[in-house]
């Protein structure tokens, strides 16, 4: 097939176009556009740009805020007893508000003690240690590195926070549909059925936090509020204070899993640690000392 | 036309019923809510005209700010940091300490029903001299 002088041209211009196009493709790539998006809006998704548009720019972090990579805790179940559980849970629900509510259907936890057979169910057996078996294993939300709840969320209520790993719930998106509930495995979330404030007692609550309606789902934040305000979670707070008191090492110890010379990863290094129901592949962020 | 007394009866009785907003108040005026500003704070985080127009997307953006992203301060036009809070910041008491003279007084004349107070709790009111639980 012999090249005319037409058909030459064209393969010539477009021969020209294409070795144009590469060097104009680098000066516009970036190393990770992902990154890039983020870092370009801001930590806000493109739809919540939208929603916001015209707006002015909200936002800084607070300079005094605790960061990580990934949050973990490790829960050092042999020096728990149930002086610290109690208050462990205590401080927790005073401090967001959560509602006590005596009938068991209706109850709502962010933080509470199993016995192993319930936080570990598939590692029981009839022998285990006498200590274990009455220790309070303290639980709440894992946190999970792949949480299911936020894989099924339908609004976004509840999601994953991108540069430290905690699962949140955004009260204002949550449409009660508890797909989350069903999703999680560790029974970690709650639905209010009736409406939380009428049973927390007007002088227990807490001014500088909210409560919750009827018909969303709450749990455990990780207490982000109190890391922004550079606090360690109160559960922490509270049990490391009372192991003092009784001269133990801390019982619960709080950091960054990412960070190889955290407190975790030095508390980890020297004991073994379990997590719950680790074959489910959720990847959970609460580690257990036995 | 059969029964057309009734019929025009009925009409003019339905007339007066669906008029009945319109000149049942007419010539009357309304007084239009006055909100109490605060008295120690003389700055709000933004121009008073912008937070009267604009003040629920603000509090949108300030919510999307905090709980997605975790950025909890705003830089005021003036550069005064603010904890972006409507339970610790807006209500606090220097600021709108009192949301039944302040939030409230519009939002019931506009009949405005916004569902921020279901889960934020409202500051402490001492009960004021006149009821303002009308509505």
């Amino acid at each position: 097939m012999s090249v005319n002088r037409r058909k030459f041209l064209k393969i010539a211009g477009v021969s020209t176009l294409g070795m144009a196009a590469k060097p104009a493709a680098n000066a516009f790539a970036v190393a990770n556009p992902i990154e890039w998006l983020d870092e370009k809006l801001g930590g806000f998704t493109p739809s919540e740009i939208l929603l916001h548009m015209g707006h002015k720019p909200a936002g800084l972090k607070a300079r005094e805020a605790l960061t990580a990579k990934r949050w973990v805790m490790v829960v050092n179940v042999r020096l728990l007893d149930e002086e610290i559980a109690e208050a462990c849970r205590e401080t927790c629900h005073k401090i967001h508000n959560v509602p006590h509510i005596e009938n068991p259907k209706h109850e709502i936890k962010w933080i509470w003690d199993e016995h192993y057979e319930h936080a570990f169910p598939n590692q029981q057996h009839e022998h285990i240690d006498d200590a274990l078996k009455e220790a309070p294993f303290l639980v709440m939300c894992n946190h999970c590195f792949n949480p299911a709840c936020v894989r099924v969320c339908p609004t976004k209520a509840t999601f994953k926070r991108k540069h430290d790993g905690i699962v949140l719930m955004d009260m204002h998106r949550c449409i009660g549909c508890r797909f989350c509930m069903a999703a999680c495995p560790f029974g970690a979330r709650s639905f209010n059925w009736k409406d939380p404030r009428q049973f927390i007692k007007e002088e227990d609550q807490n001014p500088e936090f909210p409560t919750r309606m009827k018909g969303v789902v709450e749990k455990c934040n990780f207490c982000a509020e109190r890391l922004a305000k550079g606090q360690i979670p109160a559960c922490v707070e509270v049990s490391q204070e009372l192991c003092k008191k009784k001269g133990r090492e801390p019982a619960l110890v709080f950091g960054d899993l990412e960070d190889p010379d955290s407190e975790v990863r030095q508390v980890l290094r020297r004991h073994y640690s379990a997590r719950r129901k680790p074959e489910l592949g959720t990847n959970p962020n609460v580690y257990y000392i036995m | 036309m059969y029964d057309g007394g009734k019929i025009i009866a009925g009409v003019i009785i339905g007339l007066i019923f669906l008029t009945f907003p319109i000149w049942f108040t007419h010539g009357k005026t309304v007084k239009r809510p006055e909100v109490k500003l605060p008295e120690k704070e003389k700055q709000c985080v933004e121009s008073g005209a912008y937070m009267k127009t604009k003040h629920m997307q603000l509090l949108d953006l300030w919510r999307d700010s905090v709980v997605r992203v975790a950025q909890r301060s705003y830089i005021a036009p003036n550069g005064t940091k603010y904890d972006m809070s409507l339970q610790n910041t807006c209500t606090s008491a220097n600021c709108h300490a009192k949301k039944t003279e302040f939030c409230d007084r519009c939002h019931d004349y506009t009949g405005v029903v916004p569902y921020c107070w279901d889960c934020h709790i409202p500051p402490k009111e001492e009960p004021t001299e006149k009821p303002e639980e009308k509505h």
